[in-house]
């Protein structure tokens, strides 16, 4: 099973997690740039995290064989305080990057006048650089959140079919799913999406763009979700070529859009780690 | 797909040789017109028409693409526009074709990602003759990533570091597991060098107290340090990288 986590941010995983997630069948991960938990308070420190995420973390996961790619944006949270702000200039110089797929996460937490005035720019960022969204759903009243997301998408020049909402669950993946989007789904050991429940999803709406990632942070989560529902497909009747759709060509459609996924055709990476004297995908399969 | 056995970063850094068109090497020691010639051997005809494009615009410099020039713009988008293999060789070139200076490589460097610092440290010896562009070179050895503690130990270091930072450099490639093929003029450097010979000697003692093996590389060096060998001829291109350390 080859596996594709479209949202994990391993910034905050260690070394032991990757070996796992390789284990596990995981070959690619996209790290959304997002709240780290300690409120930010300058531009600059948004900028050494954006080089984090195109430096030192693709290093590491290549060390365990798994191609790293991410996205970036000013989060929805630190949207609303105004010494953070000023990293929206800042985004163009890094969006023209090779590793970057997507802006994000952008989207709503508190639904706030700060927050539409940072998802708008941001939309517009996107459509500039020719780059999809990742745009994150509100953990609080969901479903006018998710409203309130796709009428600020609709008026972006950004098109639907290049957004993933995500978060999703029972409650939005109706609209979401009408929106022409793609779809999202964050499964973790206790809020959000369960496995058995992704299933139930699955079944009913189909797998045509749905995308499932574990979302694992600094909080309780599971860098081995995808895994599990992977296999929880199965054990429900899927076949293998649905679980590839799902966990492998869904990722890789949507976050293709941006033309900078770098991934050899056995779903290994082909990122320069390869080539630069790190051979372990060579060397062991 | 086979699963691949959990094995150390160190280990993992000391295989075979890289498989590039232009191996990294080559990218600091090869002569930019040459490199360009084989350099467009390998690619495609779009990537191909990119790249002269690119060369182009960066030795004509026209204007900008919001924030940053357009030669910076190509630059970043060598990767997606060249393929990852190509990538350092074609950034090296645009950064050659636009005759970029110790300050210019410098931004260039402290905005880029691990792949474009690493382009910039393999333009050093090409675009700067004295040692202001020292510091860039001091940060990449300051780093864990072994891309960049590769491209760090080129010609240019060689050239300009100073016997201290130089010798922990040296270490560092054994620490981490890169190939000493990788140091630039290694042996005119090492040659009757005491003070290395010395900080091999206790990290090879080091290792052996701990029950773990000595680097092959580490031997290697310290044979380099005898002040009764012959000294070396001045430094010329050397074979493929990657066939030496064998710590595991």
């Amino acid at each position: 099973m080859r596996i594709f986590d479209p949202h994990i941010h391993m910034t905050s995983r260690t070394t032991d997690d990757y070996e796992a997630m390789h284990a596990a069948g995981v070959r690619a991960v996209v790290e959304p740039s997002f709240w780290l938990g300690q409120p930010r308070t300058s531009p600059a420190s948004f900028l050494d995290y954006f080089d984090a995420l195109l430096g030192w973390e693709p290093f590491r996961a290549a060390q365990y064989g798994i191609a790293h790619h991410c996205t970036l944006a000013l989060n929805p949270k630190e949207a609303n305080d105004p010494r953070c702000v000023p990293v929206l200039d800042e985004l163009p110089r890094y969006l023209v990057k090779d590793q970057v797929v997507a802006v994000g996460e952008i989207g709503y937490d508190s639904m706030t006048p700060a927050e539409d005035t940072a998802l708008a720019a941001q939309l517009q960022l996107a459509a500039d650089h020719a780059l999809p969204a990742l745009v994150h759903t509100p953990h609080r009243d969901k479903l006018v959140g998710l409203r309130r997301t796709l009428d600020v998408v609709r008026e972006s020049a950004l098109p639907p079919e290049h957004v993933l909402l995500d978060h999703l669950n029972e409650t939005t993946v109706k609209e979401a799913k009408d929106s022409g989007g793609w779809l999202g789904f964050s499964v973790y050991p206790d809020t959000k999406m369960d496995e058995e429940r992704m299933v139930a999803i699955l079944k009913r709406y189909g797998s045509e763009k749905v995308l499932v990632n574990s979302a694992a942070d600094w909080g309780r989560s599971d860098p081995l979700k995808t895994r599990r529902v992977g296999d929880a497909m199965l054990a429900n009747g899927f076949t293998e070529d649905d679980v590839d759709l799902v966990l492998w060509r869904n990722p890789v459609a949507f976050y293709g859009i941006s033309g900078r996924l770098a991934l050899d055709t056995e779903g290994t990476p082909a990122t320069g780690a390869t080539h630069e004297g790190n051979s372990i995908l060579r060397g062991g399969e | 797909m086979s699963r691949i056995s959990p094995m150390t970063p160190v280990e993992r850094v000391n295989s075979d040789s890289p498989v590039d068109a232009v191996t990294s090497d080559d990218l600091a020691r090869t002569r930019p017109a040459d490199l360009h010639t084989r350099l467009d051997s390998h690619l495609t005809g779009a990537a191909r028409a990119w790249l002269d494009q690119a060369l182009d615009e960066a030795g004509t410099h026209p204007g900008t693409h919001g924030p940053i020039s357009v030669w910076e713009l190509r630059l970043a988008e060598a990767g997606r526009r060249c393929g990852a293999e190509h990538a350092d060789a074609a950034r090296v070139l645009i950064l050659h074709a636009a005759r970029a200076d110790a300050a210019a490589l410098t931004r260039v460097y402290q905005q880029g990602t691990a792949a474009e610092r690493r382009a910039v440290l393999h333009a050093l010896p090409h675009l700067v003759p004295g040692p202001d562009a020292l510091p860039l070179v001091e940060d990449a050895l300051r780093t864990n990533d072994t891309r960049l503690v590769a491209a760090a130990v080129g010609p240019y270091a060689a050239r300009h570091l100073d016997p201290h930072q130089w010798r922990h450099a040296v270490l560092k490639c054994l620490f981490t597991g890169v190939p000493v093929a990788a140091v630039a003029d290694l042996d005119r450097r090492a040659h009757a060098d005491a003070e290395l010979a010395r900080m091999l000697g206790d990290y090879a003692a080091e290792r052996t107290a701990a029950g773990r093996p000595v680097p092959a590389d580490l031997h290697r060096v310290l044979t380099l340090t005898d002040p009764t060998a012959t000294p070396p001829a001045p430094a010329t291109a050397p074979g493929p990288r990657g066939t030496d350390g064998e710590e595991s």
